[in-house]
């Protein structure tokens, strides 16, 4: 009688996340499937039936095949930029300024990643504008430029994704390096290794872990990315995010969008399980596999 | 040469600072200035924070952003505290699953989870609008909460609540006395957090928003496809501070690393 009782209180407690986050999350995109068949958004009097019709388009048209691709690199090159900035930046946060200065710089790395992504993307047009703050500045230290034209570019749209992942690879990879037993690094020094052997070979594959979280909390956004490449690309910023954005808000070809949406979703997948079994690999040759 | 080494590691994580706040700090100071045009150098004023206070356009979304935040908050961190209680205190089959499904929302790119939103409420006629808003902003704030609550009930002993049982207390009274004060840090972590997730969504609020019912992030981006005005950047400005004070104050209160 307890027994059931017990169970009965777990499962009422349970049942309104659960199915707030089945209703809100996992529903909508088992609908977003079964859209991406239909023949025609279902408004008004249409015919609509099934097809495989927005599957054919999306493989046979260039078009798409290019802007993914053009979505997959872009979060490449937003990753690498960002791992290559953010890497030092939380060595030197966890490893080599005052102690007692990483809280006040962990807060000043934390507020701009929960800024509003508006308002980010409006500060950096202000900047990169003809005639705004960059123009301006360098301008003023003499050098010759007439029109920047930055703004409304592909490299504006790297500036601006960069800006906004930036912060989440400098704490996946603080929170790492900040724990980082250091005794091992003595027991490194120790045994005759240098400083640089030191960081190659101990801290580096330790905090990979942070890395690697670091590289999925990146990568995959940036993937279905379309405000960035909206505001800050223009036409230049047309990418697999704004397709589907258009599809729902101009186009009204909701099938199509769907279709769309659901090969991000499986690509979004895919990498997290091939991320997910890499980490696993990981922590079993970390524990276990010594050299 | 040694002095300048040991000078680096301040210099870059100078620099990239400078990175991170420069342009926002500009969108500030440009709000400041007078010249509609953005003309530097510049002169300060507080025309544009003036005509703010007349725009019933931005003020409708404001009033909208803040009460749907305050709705997602509390409407997450109070089923997401039962959730996290059960899965944080209780080994049971499935409980390995459940976790799991907490993921997704937080993993896929909130575009995809948008229209997919869209298109259930198109299916079951749910008009578009801020009830649907609420439906999906507290959908993707819910894992948080979960998460974030598991952690802190983990954090607190359970022979506490074991203690009070035993003595006699009912688990209401047990919750209400014991666990409750010691996750209260948690909970407000989580409220504060759950606002700030809603507040500044742009991408569900966008795709879910039917004309003349706006949030601030989408007043915004329809400001910034018609042309610049330093209106924005006022309005900017404020969420901005706005938003860093809350993550400021919550951060006291959740334990992030």
């Amino acid at each position: 009688m307890s027994f059931i009782r017990k169970n009965l209180t777990r499962f009422l407690l349970l049942l309104p996340s659960y199915s707030w986050l089945l209703f809100a999350v996992l529903i909508p995109l088992l609908i977003m499937l079964v859209f991406s068949f239909l023949s025609d958004t279902p408004l008004g009097s249409r015919d609509v039936y099934a097809t495989l019709k927005n599957y054919q388009t999306y493989f046979s048209l260039g078009f798409y095949w290019v802007l993914t691709s053009k979505s997959i690199l872009t979060a490449v090159y937003t990753t690498f930029i960002c791992l290559l900035i953010a890497y030092p930046m939380a060595y030197a946060i966890a490893r080599r300024l005052p102690g007692r200065w990483k809280a006040a710089l962990f807060m000043l790395v934390i507020v701009p990643l929960w800024s509003n992504t508006l308002v980010r993307l409006y500060s950096w047009a202000i900047v990169l504008r003809d005639g705004g703050v960059l123009e301006y500045a360098l301008k003023s230290i003499g050098l010759p430029i007439q029109n920047l034209s930055i703004l409304y570019s592909y490299p504006a749209v790297i500036i601006g994704l960069v800006h906004g992942y930036l912060p989440y690879m400098v704490l996946t990879i603080y929170v790492v390096l900040d724990r980082l037993d250091d005794s091992l690094l003595e027991a490194a020094a120790s045994l005759g290794a240098n400083p640089w052997q030191r960081f190659l070979r101990v801290t580096v594959p330790l905090s990979l872990p942070g890395v690697i979280a670091g590289v999925i909390m990146t990568f995959i956004p940036v993937m279905g990315s379309f405000i960035e490449p909206r505001l800050l690309g223009g036409k230049e910023g047309t990418m697999i995010g704004t397709v589907i954005e258009d599809q729902f808000v101009q186009l009204f070809n909701w099938p199509l969008g769907a279709a769309i949406a659901f090969l991000l979703l499986l690509m979004v997948l895919v990498m997290l399980t091939a991320m997910g079994l890499f980490v696993r690999r990981l922590n079993r040759t970390s524990i276990g596999g010594t050299e | 040469m040694k002095l300048r080494l040991r000078l680096l590691p301040y210099f870059y994580v100078f620099m990239v600072m400078f990175f991170l706040y420069a342009p926002l700090v500009i969108m500030i100071l440009m709000g400041l200035n007078r010249s509609p045009l953005y003309t530097l150098p510049i002169k300060l004023d507080l025309v544009w924070y003036r005509d703010l206070f007349h725009n019933q356009r931005l003020l409708s979304a404001g009033l909208n952003s803040i009460l749907l935040g305050i709705a997602v908050a509390v409407t997450a961190t109070v089923l997401g505290t039962l959730a996290a209680w059960v899965l944080a205190r209780h080994k049971f089959r499935g409980k390995s699953l459940l976790q799991t499904l907490l993921i997704p929302p937080i993993a896929i790119p909130w575009l995809i989870i948008a229209v997919a939103l869209l298109l259930l409420f198109f299916w079951i006629k749910v008009p578009r609008g801020l009830f649907a808003m609420y439906l999906g902003h507290v959908g993707v704030a819910l894992p948080y909460v979960i998460l974030l609550l598991s952690a802190r009930f983990q954090g607190t002993d359970p022979a506490l609540e074991e203690a009070a049982r035993s003595l006699g207390a009912s688990p209401l009274v047990t919750f209400l006395r014991i666990t409750f004060p010691l996750i209260l840090p948690g909970i407000i972590g989580a409220l504060l957090f759950t606002f700030t997730i809603s507040f500044d969504n742009f991408v569900i609020s966008h795709f879910l928003a039917p004309p003349g019912v706006s949030t601030l992030p989408v007043e915004i981006y329809s400001a910034i496809r018609k042309g610049f005005t330093p209106e924005i950047n006022a309005i900017s400005s404020i969420i901005f501070l706005f938003s860093a004070t809350l993550i400021l104050i919550s951060s006291r209160r959740i334990e992030f690393v």
